[in-house]
C-alpha cells in the first residue's frame, strides 16, 4: 500500500491514516490532499491519526504542513483521535503541531469544520448563494 | 583436654539446657519488646529460632550464617524481620530479639559452663552479630519495600479524575508535583479525556502546597498534550499566595485560562460547552 486513501464527504476531505507512515508515503499525502482539494474545492480536511502508534517530529511537522497548505487553499484542518501517548511525547519533544486545530474525534472533528464553515459562510456570504461561486470562479 | 573442651563447647550447651535457654532468651527480648507483641507470640518466635538454630549448628564451634545447614535459619529469620518491619516495629526491637540470645546464654554459661565454654562464646558471639545483621539487612529490606508499596499507592489515590458534567472532567492535584507524579497525572487525564470522550477538563491544584517553575512548566506541558488530542484544559484552584509566586517567578500562563476556583472553572467551561446554568426564579413546583 503506497497511498493513504482520501475520501471526500460533502464538502470535507477525511483521510484516515491506517498504515505506519513511513516517509514517502507522507510526502505523497502532502501532495494528493493538495491536488484533492483543489479538485473538489473542498472546505475542510480531517485527519484521523487514531491508528498511529507512533509519531515522530517528521509527521509532526508533515501535519503542520498540511495544514498550512490547506488553509492557502482555504480549507480548515483538524487532526484528530490522537493517542494520549503521542500527545504526550509530542509536547516531549516540544512540537506543539502550530496552526493545527485538533479534535476527540472524527464526529466532533466534523462537527468543529461545519461551526467554522458556517462562520465563515456568513461572513463571506451577505447575499444569496450564488454570489460566492461567481467571486471566486475568476480566482481560480 | 581438647575433646572436652569441644565437647563443652557453646553448641552443646545450647543443646542441652534448651528449655533454659528459650526461657532467658524469652525473658531478655521482653525486656526491651514490652507491650508491642504478647509473651506467647515472642515465647513461640523464640523457640522456632531456637529450633532451627540448634538444628543448624553441627559438630564444633566455628559456625557462620552462610552454611548450607543454617538455610532454615535463614529463612527463619527473615520471615520475622519481615513480620516485625510490616507491623511497624524499629530496627533496634527487630534486631533484640536475637541479641537477646547472647544475654541468656552468658547466663547459662555462669551456670553450666567453665572456662573452655567460655573461650568458646566468642565464636558464640560472632554467630549471633551475623544473625542480628543479616536480620537488619532483611529488615531494612522489608521496610524499603513497604515505603515503595505506599509511594505507589499514594501516586494512585492521589490522582483520581472525576466527571464533573458530560463532557467535563476535573483532576484535583493534591501534594507536591513532582517529575514521576506528573507524568501518572498527565497519562491519567489524558486517557481519561480520550475514554469519556471529553473535550474541556479543569485541573484543580487547590491542594498543591507549591508552585515552582517546574511545576508550571508540568502543567503546560499537560495542558500542551491536552490540545494535541482536542480537549480545553482550565486550571483552578490558585490561591493568592500561588498567584504571587507565578507573577514572581516570571511564569507565564499564556492563553490558558486560569480560575480562582473550581466553580468558576466549572462554569466556564460550560459556557464554552454551550450549556447555561439559570436559577429558577417563583415558585417552586414540588
Amino acid at each position: 500500500m503506497d497511498r493513504v486513501p482520501i475520501l471526500k464527504i460533502g464538502d470535507i476531505l477525511l483521510v484516515s491514516i491506517q498504515v505506519d507512515l513511513q516517509d514517502h508515503i507522507a510526502l505523497a499525502l502532502q501532495e494528493d490532499l493538495g491536488d484533492k482539494i483543489v479538485a473538489t474545492s473542498a472546505r475542510g480536511v480531517l485527519i484521523d491519526i487514531s491508528a498511529l502508534e507512533i509519531v515522530d517530529s517528521f509527521i509532526g511537522r508533515m501535519l503542520s504542513t498540511i495544514a498550512s497548505i490547506s488553509r492557502v487553499l482555504d480549507a480548515e484542518t483538524v487532526v484528530v483521535g490522537m493517542r494520549p501517548a503521542v500527545a504526550i511525547t509530542l509536547v516531549e519533544l516540544g512540537l506543539s503541531l502550530g496552526g493545527v486545530r485538533t479534535a476527540l474525534d472524527v464526529d466532533r472533528g466534523m462537527a468543529m469544520l461545519a461551526a467554522s464553515t458556517e462562520v465563515r459562510d456568513d461572513e463571506l456570504e451577505p447575499d444569496e448563494h450564488g454570489a460566492i461561486d461567481t467571486v471566486s470562479a475568476p480566482g481560480d | 583436654m581438647a575433646d572436652a573442651a569441644v565437647d563443652k563447647g557453646w553448641a552443646t550447651l545450647l543443646r542441652r539446657n534448651g528449655d533454659e535457654v528459650v526461657a532467658r532468651w524469652s525473658e531478655a527480648a521482653a525486656q526491651s519488646l514490652e507491650g508491642r507483641m504478647t509473651r506467647a507470640e515472642l515465647e513461640r518466635d523464640v523457640r522456632e529460632m531456637y529450633d532451627a538454630l540448634v538444628a543448624g549448628v553441627g559438630e564444633g564451634d566455628r559456625h557462620t550464617l552462610a552454611d548450607a545447614s543454617f538455610a532454615e535459619l535463614r529463612a527463619l529469620l527473615a520471615d520475622v524481620s519481615h513480620t516485625r518491619a510490616r507491623q511497624g516495629f524499629s530496627s533496634t526491637e527487630t534486631a533484640v530479639g536475637v541479641f537477646a540470645l547472647k544475654e541468656a546464654m552468658l547466663g547459662v554459661l555462669e551456670e553450666h559452663g567453665d572456662l573452655a565454654a567460655y573461650r568458646s562464646f566468642a565464636d558464640f558471639s560472632r554467630l549471633i552479630d551475623e544473625l542480628g545483621l543479616y536480620m537488619l539487612e532483611v529488615y531494612a529490606q522489608a521496610r524499603e519495600a513497604v515505603i515503595g508499596e505506599q509511594a505507589d499507592a499514594l501516586l494512585e489515590l492521589s490522582t483520581p479524575v472525576v466527571k464533573l458534567w458530560d463532557g467535563i472532567i476535573s483532576l484535583p492535584l493534591v501534594g507536591t508535583l513532582d517529575s514521576a507524579r506528573t507524568q501518572v497525572v498527565m497519562e491519567k487525564l489524558l486517557q481519561a479525556l480520550v475514554d469519556t470522550g471529553s473535550e474541556h477538563a479543569i485541573i484543580d491544584i487547590t491542594g498543591v502546597p507549591a508552585v515552582d517553575t517546574q511545576v508550571a512548566q508540568h502543567l503546560l506541558k499537560t495542558v500542551q498534550a491536552a490540545r494535541l488530542l482536542g480537549a480545553e484544559c482550565i486550571i483552578s484552584g490558585i490561591r493568592p499566595q500561588i498567584a504571587q509566586t507565578v507573577v514572581a517567578l516570571g511564569i507565564e500562563f499564556g492563553d490558558i485560562s486560569t480560575k480562582a476556583s473550581l466553580s468558576e472553572a466549572l462554569l466556564a467551561a460550560l459556557r464554552k460547552q454551550g450549556t447555561d446554568v439559570v436559577r429558577r426564579t417563583g415558585r417552586r413546583d414540588r
